[in-house]
């Protein structure tokens, strides 16, 4: 029994998901229908789902953040990418004379990921074939990024009012948000392609010793062009969620400090900064962690002015008893608890 | 004669399990270029850097002009006239010459820096040590030999008494050396006492008056350099008994002397022709035959892991051909390596070799998984086989694929590496010190199983610091020595003795056979079909 127990503690997933509780708990006793799911018209509806769809673009873009994470890198052009992805979509809708036919959104929404996938590809070549430090590489889209989104948009916040679109934001499908089954498929992928491949297994490599892959005959070069033009991707698809949600593309605001969100799910799933090892399970509790607590801040009656600070308090919770120096404590402290009663049956 | 400056009695440094210096004494006068000798793990820098003030010491005393001291850390050393300039030279780059020179001692004037008077003392110092370079130029516009010497004035500046040089002509050539010892030459002359610690022989016969030598962390003897031939000192460096060394040497012969049969008819895999790179080893050439081990031979830093690197495509080489099978051939990186099917296994296993987060079937596959690309993985069931296989042939404990390397012992990592080069079936594997740092059980595993491959038909470059490990494998022993082949000899009926000779100063190179006279390998019976690395054979 201790040894399931020690398994479970120590595993990457546990404080995370200790926290998820934790916090659906508190949302419980301050609003106890929390948890219920209502269906109207054939949709569910409820504080959960709420939650579930309000995290799908942080979730999407911390997936792909999660493989660039995974190889030492890290990407802060992807709040940038969302912008300019919304706003490529919403230029192209406008500019039609019938932006509520699926296949201009079709055309609309196709361009739009095109145009991430391109600055995807240029942050893989400005980290892997010119060798710039990837904080400084993406840094460059992240601050260049919002001035392309604005020339797309002429200044102007473009509303569109088109059906199909507007469906990736709020719409639903076989009862479920739109958003979230957008989320659900690009966390499949992901986990497919990477762990069904030796992808995931080449990444971590790379992640944990340069060098010896280099020796190992690993080409780093190739993947970290995949892990960057997915993690754009990615933030595209999150854009023309956020901005189908408001309907309107908005240079300035769209995906605006998404890049820290999807760093923290990454860093609250477990997945070391140090590059390595990394856990997609792990960024998903995460992703849910970050949502949950802007949804507490609202039920509790935190004002919404330091909800940054909450968050702060949250985040730093969790990474101190994801840190070593914690986790040796809680083992010492098991060793001794199981030492004492199973006489010195250690279940390390 | 006169008083020592520096006076070390019965140090004793001890590590967790380790005894890194065991009651050695050390001693150093005035006015004399001294050296400190020793292979790795001897305890060369361990008694540097007690006596730098970096490791505290467990016993013994310290003298230093006749007071005993007991330093606090580096500062204080440093202040009682002990200065070290590193290998890597540690100053800033973007300051001026006299900024780095006079570095957190700078003259003040109403409580701000004068820069005036810091490029004056600066200018002076130089001048002391006849070096033409301008005070307030960037330091980083100069060569790294210039830095070099300016590590050198800024160590003097404090008025040392002691001079400790690490390693400082590894990267400079042959003009910037001579510089080099000429402001030894004159430090030395004004009365300095200078450390000079190097890899180079002739560099030490050059310039140094006395060495002492240490082994394994204790202290073999202090002598006049001039009265130390070269072969006493790497005698008394590697330090086995000579006749114990006969034996194992004669064993060695017995055992590849049958294989060496009079059939010079087995093709080359691999040939160079003065192939090289510059600042690293000087262009050599090198036949490795098919089923053949070739033994490197040579001191630290010899450039004995800097030729297995070009040769197995980690390093590129800058000048000279290379033949594969005949064909010329270009690496450019490992990758290109491994195509053809060349191997090599870095010495530093920790940091070039295994992946130590990952678990002991991904590293085992990782290299084979690297050459069919990411999108066609290994299939699950190979890939456990292929793990499977390994272990049980090389014994890796625990035999679980699921462990993470980083919990293994260092033997267990060794094999897990070498796991990983045979799933790709090489036809040349470069094992660079595979057997440092592992339990003798594992060691005598990995010898065994390297004279397996050779028999099977694969050419294995061997490198290892352990003599006896060389001749017990090699059919043939390339030597090196200051970063040049400068013998290559069959292992027939070769003793330590000779190799010993021959890593020393090469003199007796001219007596043994010319390094073309047996080209090829030894012939071997049919390559076995149930090879170690048939599981993988299928798979590429």
């Amino acid at each position: 029994m201790s040894a399931a127990l020690t398994r479970i503690v120590s595993s990457r997933l546990f404080w995370p998901v200790v926290m998820l509780i934790a916090l659906v708990a508190i949302n419980v006793i301050a609003f106890p229908g929390f948890l219920t799911i209502t269906v109207k018209d054939g949709h569910l509806f409820g504080s959960v789902i709420d939650i579930l769809r309000n995290g799908a673009p942080t979730l999407i873009i911390a997936v792909g953040m999660t493989l660039v994470i995974a190889t030492r890198g890290i990407d802060l052009s992807v709040g940038a990418v969302a912008a300019i992805s919304g706003a490529v979509a919403c230029s192209i809708l406008l500019s039609s004379p019938d932006p509520g036919n699926p296949g201009t959104v079709a055309v609309a929404v196709g361009a739009a990921l095109v145009i991430a996938l391109v600055l995807g590809v240029w942050n893989g070549f400005l980290v892997s074939v010119i060798g710039i430090q990837p904080i400084i590489a993406t840094l460059i889209l992240m601050t260049a990024g919002r001035g392309m989104a604005m020339l797309i948009t002429e200044g102007q916040i473009l509303t569109v009012d088109s059906a199909p679109f507007k469906a990736l934001g709020s719409g639903f499908l076989l009862g479920l948000p739109v958003a979230v089954l957008i989320g659900v498929v690009i966390f499949a992928v992901a986990a497919l392609i990477t762990r069904r491949t030796a992808l995931g297994m080449l990444i971590e490599s790379v992640g944990i010793n340069p060098e010896a892959s280099r020796q190992a005959g690993v080409r780093a070069r190739g993947l970290l062009f995949t892990v960057y033009t997915f993690c754009a991707f990615s933030a595209g698809i999150a854009g023309l969620i956020l901005t189908a949600n408001q309907t309107a593309a908005d240079a300035n605001n769209t995906g605006l400090f998404i890049e820290l969100d999807a760093i923290l799910a990454v860093v609250i799933g477990g997945t070391s900064l140090a590059g390595g090892r990394y856990s997609l399970a792990g960024t998903l509790v995460g992703a849910l962690v970050i949502q949950t607590l802007v949804t507490t801040v609202y039920t509790v009656g935190i004002p919404p002015i330091v909800t940054m600070v909450f968050k702060a308090a949250v985040v730093t919770a969790v990474c101190l008893l994801q840190s070593p120096a914690t986790n040796a404590a809680f083992g010492r402290l098991r060793h001794r608890l199981t030492a004492r009663t199973s006489k010195g049956i250690a279940a390390s | 004669m006169t008083e020592p400056v520096v006076e070390m009695t019965d140090i004793t440094i001890t590590f967790p399990g380790v005894k890194a210096l065991d009651s050695v004494s050390f001693r150093m006068f005035p006015g004399e270029v001294h050296s400190l000798m020793g292979e790795n793990g001897a305890g060369k820098s361990t008694l540097i850097k007690a006596l730098t003030g970096v490791y505290a010491i467990d016993g013994g005393t310290i003298r230093l002009g006749g007071e005993t001291v007991s330093f606090s850390g580096p500062a204080h050393a440093q202040a009682a006239g002990i200065s070290t300039v590193y290998q890597e030279v540690n100053l800033l780059p973007n300051l001026s010459v006299a900024e780095n020179i006079l570095l957190g001692r700078e003259p003040r004037r109403f409580g701000s820096i004068d820069g005036r008077a810091m490029r004056r003392r600066a200018a002076e110092l130089l001048d002391g040590l006849n070096l033409d370079i301008d005070p307030g130029s960037l330091l980083g516009s100069h060569s790294l030999a210039v830095q070099q010497l300016v590590a050198i004035a800024r160590a003097i500046n404090v008025n040392a008494k002691v001079l400790i040089l690490d390693e400082p002509t590894s990267s400079l050539d042959a003009d910037e050396v001579a510089e080099l010892f000429r402001v030894i030459r004159s430090l030395r002359d004004s009365g300095v006492a200078i450390l000079f610690v190097s890899h180079f022989l002739d560099q030490i016969y050059e310039i140094t008056d006395r060495l002492t030598v240490l082994r394994n962390g204790q202290l073999v003897g202090e002598y006049l350099t001039e009265e130390l031939l070269r072969i006493d000192l790497v005698h008394k460096m590697i330090g086995k008994e000579i006749t114990a060394l006969d034996e194992i040497g004669k064993r060695a012969h017995a055992a590849t002397g049958a294989a060496v049969a009079d059939e010079p008819g087995l093709p080359a895999f691999a040939a160079t022709h003065d192939y090289g790179r510059k600042g690293a080893i000087e262009p050599f050439d090198l036949t490795i035959g098919e089923g053949e081990v070739v033994g490197l031979a040579g001191l630290l830093g010899s450039g004995r892991t800097e030729l297995a690197r070009i040769l197995g495509g980690i390093d590129r080489a800058d000048a000279g051909t290379l033949q594969i099978e005949g064909k010329p051939t270009r690496l450019r990186t490992p990758r290109q390596a491994i195509s053809k099917r060349i191997a090599y296994s870095s010495e530093n296993r920790r940091s070039e070799g295994i992946i130590d987060d990952l678990t002991v079937r991904d590293n085992i596959v990782l290299a084979l998984q690297a050459d069919r690309g990411w999108f066609r993985p290994i299939p699950k069931k190979r890939q456990e086989e292929l793990t499977q296989s390994y272990i049980q042939a090389l014994n890796i404990r625990p035999a679980n694929p699921d462990a993470l390397v980083r919990n293994l012992s260092g033997g267990n990592q060794q094999k897990v590496l070498l796991a990983r080069w045979l799933a790709i079936a090489p036809r040349l594997l470069i094992l660079d010190e595979p057997t440092r740092g592992i339990d003798i059980g594992a060691k005598a595993e990995i010898q065994k199983l390297v004279y397996t491959l050779a028999e099977n038909g694969m050419s294995v470059v061997f490198i290892s610091a352990e003599l006896e490990e060389v001749l017990r494998l090699s059919h043939r022993v390339a030597v090196l020595r200051d970063r040049r082949l400068v013998a290559d000899i069959e292992n027939d009926g070769l003793t330590v003795d000779a190799l010993l000779a021959l890593i020393a100063d090469g003199s007796v190179a001219d007596e043994a056979p010319p390094p073309d006279a047996h080209p090829f390998g030894p012939a071997y019976d049919e390559p076995a079909t149930e090879s170690l690395t048939s599981p993988a054979g299928d798979l590429r």
